[in-house]
Parts: C-alpha cells; sequence; structure tokens
C-alpha cells in the first residue's frame, strides 16, 4: 500500500471506499471514452446505458438484499425469463388485459421467492442449491409453457417499449428506467431508514449476533428472498417491454451478471456491508463495458465476459485488502 | 453405508420405472462387437458429468466449491480441437488442453488459498471469463475436426466397451486409491473440516486446496475432450454449459455436505448417475424433454430435503421414527410446485 492511499482510506471512512473505487472506475471509463470515441462523451450515452439494463439494475437490486444477508439467489435469470414467458403466453393466448398480467407475473415471482426462503430457513439448506432448484424449476416451466419464443402485441407493453421520457436537453430515457429508478430509491430507503433495512445489515453481519439481539432474522431471511423474487418478476416485465417477447431463453446467466454487478459495486459475498448505490455503479460499469465494445467496433462480444471477469477479479482483490486490513 | 441409503433408493426407483414404462430397458446387446444398451447409454452419456462430479466432491470436501469446471470443460475441448484443426499431434493437443485445464484450476487454488477470496466467488471470476476465453480460441465459431483418433475418446470403443466409461473407471479408481488408500483424503477432509486448525496441526492447506481445485480443473478438462471428441467439434458457447450445477447437484444428492469435511465418491458417482438416469428416463417415457429442468427441480428439492436434519425432525418426528418415509415425497412436491 502506498502512503496516499492510507492517506486517503483514513480520510474516508473504510466502508465508502469500495463504492468510491467503482465511482471512480466509472468516471474514468467514460473520459478515457470520451477522449477515444467520436460521439461517446455526451449525457444519451450514459442514458442508454440505463435504457439497455434498467431491468438488470432491478434484478441486480433484490440480489442485493439477499446477497447483503450472506446468501445468494442463483434462481433470477429463470424468474425473469418465467415471466416473460407467463406475461407473453396469457395476452397472446386467452388475451388477459396487461393490468392483470403484471400483478400475477409479480405475485408468482414473489411467492416464488419466499417458498425458497422458507426452505433456506425451515430446513436448513444452502441458499446455493435451493435457489438452484429454483432455477431449474423456473426454467423448466417456462419450457413447460412453450419452447419457442412468443411476440407481445398488447398496445400498453408496445407503448411501454416506444414511448421516450423526454428530460432536458434533448435527452430521453424509457419509461423501464424510471420504474428502475423508482425501485432503487425505495430499495435505498428501505434498507437505510427502516427496521427491515437495519435486520438485513445485521443478519449479513452475523446471523448468531442478530438471532441474540431478538432480531428476527428468520422473517429478514424470508423476506430478503422474497424481496429478490419481486425484482427478478419485475425485472421479466421490464425485459418483456424491452424485448416485446416471451422466450424460455431470455435472461440466460443474467444471474451472473446480477452477482457481478453486485460485488464490483463494493458489497461483501459474505454479506453485512455494502450500498445499493454501488449496485447502481456495477450495472453502469457493466452497461459502460459493453458501450465500449460496441464504440470500438472491432472488439468482438466475448471480449465483454473477459472484461467483466478480470473486473470481478480485480474488485474482489481489492475487497480482500480492504477487509484484510479492517481486521 | 446409511449415508448411500437414499441414493441407491432413489436410482432403484428410477431404474423401476423405466422398467415398467420401456421395453428392453435392461437388455445390453453386442452389435458389431460393442456393447449397446439403455444402461450402456446412460454410463456414456453421463461419463463427463461422473467426471466432473468426482473432481468436483473433492473440492466441495475442503468446504470449497467450484463454478468454473463448466468453463474448463469449453476451454478444454476448444484448445484440444483447435490444435487438431492445425493439425497437431493427438498426444499434443491432448496435453496442451489437459495442462491448461491444470493450469486454470491452479489459478482457482491460489485464490482461494493464497489470497484467501471465498471460492464460489472466486470461481466465478474464471466461470464468467472462462466463457469468454473459449470463445477467444475458437474466435466465435464452432470448430469441426475431422479425427478417427481424436473421436476414440468420447465416442469409441475399447475391448466391446465404450471408451469413456474406460476413462471414467480409471479415473475413479484412481481417485479412490489416493483418497482412501493414502492419507490423501483424510488431510483432504480435515482442511474441509477446520482448514486453520489442520495448518497448525501440520498438514500443508494451501498446497492441498491448491491440489483439489487443480483436480477438479484436471477432470473437466478430460470431460471437455469426452464432449468435444463426441461430436467432433468444440463449441466455445455451449460445451459443457450448466455441467456445474449438474455436478454439485451430483455431489449433494450423493451425501457430500456443501460445508465440508467429509466426502463419498461413491456418493458422487450414484448421484451423477441419478442424474443422468433422470433424464434418459424422461426421454423414454416420453414425457416431453422440455420438463427434465421441472423433474430436476423436484428430485433435488427432495433429495435436499430428505437429507435435511431439521427437515427429518419436523415430518418424520411429529408422526414418530417408524413413519414409513413415502408420504414425504408427495408433500414436498406440492410444496416445490405451489
Amino acid at each position: 500500500m502506498t502512503t496516499a492511499a492510507l492517506d486517503l482510506s483514513r480520510r474516508i471512512p473504510a466502508k465508502y471506499v469500495p463504492v468510491l473505487v467503482t465511482g471512480c472506475l466509472f468516471v474514468a471509463m467514460f473520459v478515457v471514452g470520451g477522449i477515444r470515441y467520436e460521439g461517446f462523451a455526451s449525457g444519451q450515452v450514459i442514458l442508454n446505458v440505463f435504457v439497455d439494463n434498467a431491468f438488470l439494475l432491478v434484478v441486480a437490486v433484490g440480489m442485493t438484499f439477499v446477497i447483503l444477508t450472506g446468501g445468494i439467489d442463483l434462481s433470477v435469470g429463470s424468474v425473469v425469463a418465467l415471466s416473460t414467458m407467463i406475461s407473453a403466453s396469457l395476452m397472446k393466448g386467452p388475451g388477459w388485459p396487461p393490468y392483470l398480467v403484471i400483478p400475477l407475473v409479480l405475485v408468482i415471482g414473489s411467492v416464488l421467492g419466499m417458498v425458497m426462503g422458507y426452505i433456506i430457513h425451515a430446513f436448513d439448506i444452502q441458499p446455493f442449491i435451493v435457489t438452484l432448484a429454483g432455477m431449474f424449476l423456473a426454467r423448466g416451466l417456462c419450457y413447460t409453457i412453450g419452447t419457442d419464443s412468443i411476440p407481445i402485441e398488447d398496445a400498453t407493453f408496445t407503448a411501454f417499449a416506444q414511448t421516450k421520457v423526454n428530460l432536458f436537453a434533448g435527452m430521453w430515457v424509457s419509461p423501464s428506467v424510471v420504474i428502475a429508478a423508482v425501485v432503487v430509491l425505495v430499495a435505498a430507503y428501505v434498507l437505510h431508514y427502516t427496521r427491515l433495512g437495519r435486520a438485513v445489515y445485521a443478519t449479513g453481519g452475523s446471523e448468531q449476533s442478530a438471532l441474540l439481539m431478538g432480531l428476527p432474522v428468520a422473517r429478514t431471511k424470508i423476506t430478503v428472498y422474497t424481496v429478490s423474487g419481486f425484482c427478478s418478476a419485475l425485472g421479466g416485465v421490464l425485459l418483456s417491454f424491452y424485448m416485446l417477447s416471451g422466450y424460455g431463453l431470455h435472461a440466460v446467466g443474467m444471474e451472473l451478471d446480477a452477482i457481478a454487478a453486485v460485488v464490483i459495486g463494493g458489497t461483501l459475498l459474505t454479506g453485512g456491508s455494502g450500498f445499493l448505490l454501488g449496485t447502481v455503479l456495477g450495472v453502469l460499469v457493466l452497461g459502460l463495458i459493453q458501450t465500449v465494445i460496441s464504440f470500438e467496433g472491432t472488439l468482438s462480444s466475448w471480449w465483454t465476459k473477459i472484461f467483466i471477469g478480470l473486473l470481478l477479479f480485480v474488485f474482489i482483490l481489492l475487497q480482500r485488502l480492504f477487509s484484510a486490513r479492517r481486521t | 453405508m446409511k449415508r448411500l441409503l437414499w441414493p441407491v433408493v432413489v436410482l432403484l426407483l428410477l431404474l423401476v420405472v423405466n422398467l415398467v414404462f420401456t421395453q428392453n430397458f435392461f437388455s445390453i446387446q453386442m452389435r458389431d462387437g460393442h456393447l449397446y444398451g439403455s444402461l450402456i447409454d446412460i454410463l456414456r452419456f453421463g461419463a463427463p458429468l461422473i467426471l466432473v462430479s468426482l473432481g468436483m466432491t473433492l473440492v466441495i470436501a475442503t468446504g470449497g466449491i467450484d463454478l468454473s469446471v463448466g468453463s474448463v470443460v469449453a476451454i478444454a475441448g476448444a484448445l484440444a480441437c483447435l490444435q487438431i484443426s492445425e493439425d497437431a499431434s493427438l498426444f499434443t493437443a491432448v496435453a496442451l488442453a489437459l495442462a491448461l485445464s491444470v493450469l486454470l484450476g491452479a489459478w482457482n487454488g491460489v485464490l482461494v488459498a493464497v489470497v484467501g477470496i471465498q471460492p464460489i466467488i472466486a470461481t466465478l471470476i474464471l466461470m464468467v471469463a472462462g466463457r469468454g476465453l473459449a470463445q477467444l480460441i475458437t474466435d466465435g465459431q464452432i470448430i469441426t475436426v475431422n479425427s478417427a483418433s481424436y473421436k476414440v475418446i468420447g465416442g469409441g470403443y475399447w475391448l466391446t466397451v465404450p471408451f469413456s466409461i474406460i476413462l471414467v473407471l480409471v479415473v475413479l479408481a484412481i481417485t479412490a486409491f489416493l483418497t482412501r488408500r493414502l492419507a490423501l483424503g483424510l488431510l483432504i477432509e480435515s482442511v474441509g473440516g477446520n482448514a486453520e486448525a489442520s495448518r497448525l496441526a501440520g498438514i500443508r492447506s494451501r498446497g492441498i486446496i491448491i491440489m483439489v481445485y487443480a483436480f477438479a480443473a484436471l477432470c473437466a478438462g478430460v470431460a471437455g475432450l469426452m464432449i468435444s471428441s463426441n461430436v467432433s467439434s468444440a463449441d466455445g458457447n455451449n460445451a459443457g454449459l450448466w455441467i456445474e450445477l449438474d455436478a454439485i447437484l451430483a455431489v449433494v444428492i450423493g451425501g457430500t455436505s456443501l460445508s465440508g469435511g467429509r466426502f463419498s465418491l461413491g456418493g458422487t458417482v450414484l448421484g451423477a448417475l441419478i442424474i443422468q438416469t433422470l433424464t434418459t428416463t424422461i426421454y423414454s417415457i416420453g414425457v416431453p424433454p422440455e420438463t427434465t429442468l421441472l423433474f430436476k427441480a423436484l428430485v433435488v428439492t427432495a433429495v435436499c430435503l430428505i437429507q435435511s436434519a431439521s427437515f427429518r425432525a419436523k415430518v418424520f418426528g411429529r408422526r414418530g421414527r417408524a413413519a414409513p418415509p413415502s408420504p414425504a415425497a408427495p408433500e414436498e412436491k406440492v410444496r416445490v410446485t405451489a
């Protein structure tokens, strides 16, 4: 460690350092991109990252809750796919209206999450295995509904897909981004200003201590998986706005993107430490990598995966350094 | 042996289902000097999964987990096929692919043991980046090779038996010998029980951990060769996709605890066979193959619940110890589908 870094970490509380590092990385990527590519340094580029990743942002918010308690949820990608599939098939086949379909999908996602949370808590089985079973279940349900992509032609959905919410100076976002922003704000409020939020951090910090303090650990654990299920279902709805189709192969591997975003955002995987703002920055960094690669033009799409892997490595190493110094 | 009771029961149950629904399921024939039959097919197609699961067992026994095996499968297959398509000899191709696999495994091991990163995260890095690497090697294409000798690894026969089965038996025998006849198994279990205590007791925990990750990657590499040779092509994107999850399931079904400290190679082989038999059964009894994942979810949940001590206490405890286990199964299924 250089002395400069030490000075810095003395002035700034250690818990903010990972988020700051991610923030700096984002700014640095944006500046370098702006210098290298023409038309990169505009607000719309950043807004487009939001537009293209609104669903991932919502899913990552749910994942943040789970990871803060020290758990993990592998089922999110499948639940996203299941949500797109259910909404597409219900609107195409029986012709259900969207105001019935969307709440139904959200309820299904939440119930799935709650059941997984209940099994994890009540039977003391590792979250990894339970959510893995949930992942298989949701993907399997997708394929039982249908193996082909189902187009969505509903007027409300297409309106959501095509509407542009104008901000200032000609910049715009999609309605999905607005929904995602609301989710982020509500989640940040819950995490930092409510009892549930404190219980989430306490459970992740030390389940034993939280239990001895009289915190409702059982309820908290079941709640976070329910929140994650709800967020995945909502992410699925946003994805169906974006794709205008339901397909069993949508969002394959999205759980990895969500986990990567949370980790890059500085949340400790052992739980108990991290911020929602970090997750937002994590999603932005992931999205910006894709933007940079598309601006570069000559780089193939698989470089995205390699870069994300490298970033994960660097950030985990950083986390390791900081947590090692604190103890 | 009591630990293996449930996996054996489940496997037998699956086989009985096949006996009822499929004709000639248990017949094994000789055709053109090769063994044919549904049971042989289960073994042959299950071979890569058994291999990967064996490596995973040792990793999980040290209290770790390896998510990157699927990517290693893809990388090994891609590198071997690339070498062969560039006219390298079979030996060079295989050796290079396996060497790279071991290297990647050792990288995982170093991250876990030396840097001290949680295993699930350390291997997540390679899981994400590895797919990219595999596509980098194949340049995003599917490399097809036309090599009879390479085809033997996954699709060939030796002494009437599919070569892949022999390969699995050899790896299984070596692993069983190393871990159960030598002290290595004990050391691995000790590291899984408590790595720090083991180190203080004079066991080189770090070395053991790096070794098991390297071994898991080696197994994955061999499985990757098998998969790519069976179809004579390498697909960086889809080869070995989700095999890490199947392997972890196989290990868990086999009764190895995810918290480490003890393992059962026999259980793992049974677990892998259960998964493969399940897949085959679904095809043979005419259920649409799309629902395989549903059945997998049900079996996983059932097996995990049965093995969970608190579940047994809750369900069987109320009805007394002697209650038959059969009522438990439908109950779980309701709970999962709800």
